[in-house]
């Protein structure tokens, strides 16, 4: 885990080669990030594996969160790793909510990192973010003809309500 | 014609006199008022089916550490109630344990199991999950196998004990015996959805494996 000078350090080089990709760092419990803008992602996360000196090789985890009501709303986190070092970095790219009928739209990093297939597939199975140039973006867990993207923060829970005594005692 | 209860040893005395064929007349008589009993065909049945049932080996989630793997372990020993035979198809299969709960992409493997289990069939739901949905009141999971498929029993519990289970399974056998279908399999569209009354199951080999088919047979004929 680079510490919050470290962090800083690394902004700064990215900064020199790709201007204006870094949006923001935040060092919260002694975890790195790096906010980035969502168009240059694949510039930084191939920066970040292949600057000799940084060697983040391997993509421990993808994974997406809904952020709502903020604004941008969906955040797509890269969880990176330094196997030699034993470091960690993690690299979120924030998305707009492009509104009914539209979809977010990132980079797929499948060519970067080929464990980000399926994990980038069940992004989009409970988000519905989609990843340009993913070989095969389809839903991975839910049944193929799902509707709707069920991690949503404003999709409804589901399940049935149950006539507990207490409830109707409480709240009915 | 009035019987008083005899000896254990006069009665064994008498089943060999009977095997040996020297049991005549008044003897004869007294042998078949004790040793026989009349009853309905249907009621033979049912008790044969009662006390013969193959479960199929298959679970769902947690519970199925309680339902089919406990109760068939020296502890709890299902086989003294004739059901230890645990199948591995569900063609071979008379009794299917959902425990656990159903998520809706398992929901049609599960139906299709039983649409295979051959006559005569009965479904156990196990569990909270399985019977009501339980704590997974959510988007993936379904709110109550019976949404999908008849089910004969529900065991309450989470998980239910593996006593818990033997009791059910001691009132299915009761069910089974008494009258088994009162007419749900009907209203679930579950009878004659075997392939073998559904004419056959449903593929054709295409040319290519029906040609490479051929070519092994050949090959191991000759």
């Amino acid at each position: 885990m680079p510490d919050a000078p470290g962090l800083e350090l690394i902004r700064g080089e990215i900064e020199r080669d790709h201007p204006g990709a870094i949006t923001a760092t935040s060092f919260d419990r002694g975890q790195a990030a790096l906010l980035v803008d969502p168009e240059r992602l694949l510039a930084v996360l191939s920066w970040l594996r292949d600057t000799p000196g940084q060697g983040y090789r391997f993509l421990s985890s993808l994974h997406a969160a809904d952020y709502l009501p903020n604004e941008p709303r969906f955040g797509v986190h890269y969880e990176l790793l330094n196997r030699d070092r034993v470091e960690r970095i993690r690299v979120k790219a924030m998305l707009a909510d492009p509104g009914e009928g539209a979809q977010p739209q990132i980079d797929s990093c499948v060519e970067l990192f080929p464990t980000a297939n399926f994990q980038e597939r069940e992004v989009f199975d409970f988000f519905g973010i989609v990843f340009r140039g993913h070989p095969e973006l389809t839903r991975i867990l839910l049944p193929e003809d799902y509707v709707g993207w069920p991690q949503r923060r404003d999709f409804p829970v589901g399940g049935e309500p149950v006539t507990f005594t207490y409830n109707e005692r409480n709240y009915g | 014609m009035e019987i008083e209860r005899r000896s254990f040893q006069a009665r064994q005395a008498s089943a060999r006199d009977m095997l040996r064929g020297d049991l005549e007349g008044e003897d004869l008589e007294r042998y078949v008022e004790e040793r026989v009993v009349t009853t309905t065909f249907e009621k033979m049945l049912n008790l044969a089916r009662a006390n013969s049932i193959f479960p199929l080996t298959f679970g769902l989630a947690c519970c199925a550490i309680e339902a089919p793997i406990s109760i068939v372990t020296a502890r709890y020993d299902l086989a003294r109630f004739g059901a230890e035979a645990l199948r591995a198809s569900p063609r071979q299969a008379d009794l299917i344990i959902l425990s656990g709960r159903v998520s809706i992409k398992m929901a049609p493997v599960v139906r299709r199991l039983y649409d295979q289990m051959l006559e005569p069939k009965w479904a156990i739901s196990m569990g909270a999950c399985s019977s009501s949905g339980g704590m997974f009141a959510n988007y993936a999971v379904v709110q109550g196998a019976d949404k999908f498929m008849p089910i004969d029993l529900h065991i309450p519990g989470c998980p239910p004990r593996p006593e818990a289970v033997m009791y059910g399974f001691t009132k299915l056998q009761r069910k089974i015996m008494g009258s088994p279908d009162q007419g749900w399999r009907q209203r679930y569209r579950a009878a004659g959805t075997e392939e073998w009354a559904r004419g056959g199951p449903a593929s054709t080999p295409s040319p290519e494996a029906a040609a490479a088919y051929e070519a092994a047979r050949e090959m191991s004929l000759a």
